[in-house]
């Protein structure tokens, strides 16, 4: 991996809030898209902004952005206020949009100087190379855009995103539609980078990559925060793990086991447990009544199982 | 400083990259104009003692060919930028409404003038002749192409699909280019015809530039300059402030 530790720029000095929105508004027309949100995201944060389509995560980024004005509220990039201090916010910001947008004139090369320049910036030609190289683009560089596949439009989007060395990086659904190893690379890029210091807004529909990816997280539903904490204190306090039960096909649990358990297809069962140490009582009712086990599976809980858990919890 | 240079230099670099549509084409079908023209129309009376009809028609073509040129740059790369949606790239960085604005209003303008002088230079093969008053002759084509290019940006930014854009330019552009004395005189025109022509801008620019060209006009230089001259200043005006407010393009 190359050694991006000189590259990325901070505000020297700030130690306040990466990105800082308090009471953000904006409608369109009738739809209320956000409501009065606040939400803060530390300086070396990997923060997930999760929730359904129409939760309002594209509107807020666009706000952030400057792509969009609030009706209300302040917003800020390391203290640059965004619509104050347009400049040096947006020169602290880079946005991978959600949408797969390209130039059709330009080589990937071309489109990254042409990038920097546009941030004010002269083009590093040894950054742009690091940047192909970790995004896999190296072969493509002199490549039309139109030329690209899917996939890779997406990482020369977040090349883009990375080329005036932002100090805050926000990425729009950046994996959809990426397939497997394109997606490992992209990960292992944004995570060396965000220990380098580079501050993360990830939104994303695939909840196990927020799950190994953030250390924070914000539930989002019809404009509003519905959840904020650590992806760890989410998962301890929304979902337990569960042990699953294969027994044969017409049979069932012991009584006092059958209360608590989920039936689910070909003579499988899932308890909910408190703790671990469930597993042995729950084998030794099994047991006690002649039980035969086939098969047993302990499950993890994850954060998908939260999200469903709390935007099902939550009114519209 | 540089954010400007790098989109200029990038809204000069796209018309150059597709130059046989964006710089040929206007030329090939100008001179077409001039060819048929020159051709079925030269039998008509001088328009100006000394200048003939082929001669009277050339600055007018020129002129025509900038517009419609300097038009085009920015009205066509803001509506594909606005409807591919990498407009974004261009509202993400720290660029200001003015840097915006002066960057595709001069690529827009270096495209006229490359038209038009293609135009003129070609025209020197068939008609041998050189401006009268090559000063006036600039600073018409310079406001002319500014002019037309301010009015394009406008129309990139109010323009939500092709459609509304081919409305603008078919609708108002065209008809105030060619009904502008391009081809003819307004003195020749009936009273009322000549009265309407007045309010076009468009007339002033073509006139002016013809003055820079024969050192006769049927309007005073210095009239039809401060009336293009004011109009550019009001439509820049109106375009810096929509950018500013982000009319269309920051939702």
């Amino acid at each position: 991996m190359t050694d991006s530790s000189k590259l990325i720029t901070g505000r020297p000095g700030f130690d306040g809030a990466a990105i800082s929105i308090r009471g953000a508004k904006k409608r369109f027309g009738q739809f209320e898209a956000l409501k009065g949100l606040d939400l803060e995201v530390r300086q070396g944060e990997f923060f997930a902004l999760l929730g359904p389509n129409g939760a309002g995560k594209t509107t807020l980024i666009s706000l952030l952005s400057g792509l969009a004005r609030p009706d209300a509220g302040e917003l800020s990039i390391l203290g640059f206020d965004v619509a104050r201090d347009y400049r040096q916010a947006r020169r602290s910001v880079g946005v991978v949009p959600q949408e797969l947008v390209f130039d059709p004139f330009f080589t990937v090369r071309e489109t990254l100087r042409l990038q920097s320049g546009y941030f004010g910036m002269r083009p590093d030609p040894k950054w742009i190379d690091a940047l192909l190289e970790n995004l896999k683009l190296e072969d493509k560089a002199d490549s039309n855009m139109r030329s690209l596949s899917g996939g890779m439009k997406r990482r020369v989007l977040v090349a883009q995103a990375l080329v005036h060395r932002p100090s805050v990086l926000i990425l729009d659904e950046p994996t959809a539609g990426v397939d497997v190893e394109l997606r490992q690379t992209l990960w292992k890029f944004i995570r060396h980078l965000n220990e380098e210091g580079l501050t993360i807004l990830l939104t994303t529909h695939y909840l196990e990559e927020a799950q190994a990816l953030c250390n924070r997280v914000a539930m989002m539903k019809g404009g509003q925060i519905i959840a904020l904490d650590t992806t760890q204190n989410l998962l301890a306090h929304h979902t337990r793990p569960s042990l699953t039960l294969s027994v044969g096909q017409g049979k069932v649990l012991p009584e006092q086991l059958m209360q608590r358990a989920t039936q689910l297809p070909a003579g499988r069962f899932r308890l909910g447990l408190e703790s671990f140490a469930e597993v042995e009582q729950i084998l030794g009712a099994c047991r006690a009544s002649g039980l035969h086990i086939e098969d047993l599976e302990v499950g993890q809980a994850d954060l998908e199982e939260v999200f469903v858990r709390i935007m099902a919890d939550t009114p519209k | 400083m540089r954010g400007f240079v790098t989109l200029f230099g990038k809204e000069v670099l796209r018309f150059w990259k597709v130059s046989f549509q964006t710089l040929l084409a206007p030329l090939v079908s100008t001179l077409l104009y001039l060819l048929v023209f020159a051709q079925v129309l030269d039998s008509h009376a001088e328009i100006y003692p000394g200048v003939s009809y082929r001669e009277f028609l050339i600055p007018g073509l020129a002129m025509m060919a900038m517009l419609q040129n300097a038009f085009s740059n920015t009205s066509s790369s803001l509506i594909q930028s606005k409807l591919t949606g990498n407009i974004v790239f261009i509202l993400l960085p720290p660029l200001s409404p003015f840097e915006i604005f002066s960057a595709y209003v001069l690529a827009a303008m270096v495209r006229g003038f490359a038209v038009g002088g293609c135009v003129w230079l070609a025209s020197l093969v068939f008609f041998p002749h050189i401006p009268a008053h090559p000063f006036e002759l600039l600073l018409f084509a310079l406001l002319g192409n500014a002019l037309a290019a301010v009015l394009g940006l406008i129309a990139g930014i109010w323009s939500e699909k092709f459609d509304q854009l081919a409305a603008f330019q078919n609708f108002l552009i065209v008809p105030l280019t060619f009904l502008a004395g391009v081809f003819y005189s307004i003195h020749s025109l009936p009273p009322l015809w000549r009265t309407i022509s007045r309010f076009n801008p468009f007339l002033y620019m073509i006139d002016g530039f013809r003055f820079g060209f024969f050192g006769v006009s049927d309007i005073p230089p210095l009239e039809s300059m401060l009336i293009v001259g004011g109009c550019a200043f009001a439509l820049s005006c109106l375009s810096l402030s929509l950018l500013s407010r982000g009319w269309r393009l920051r939702h």
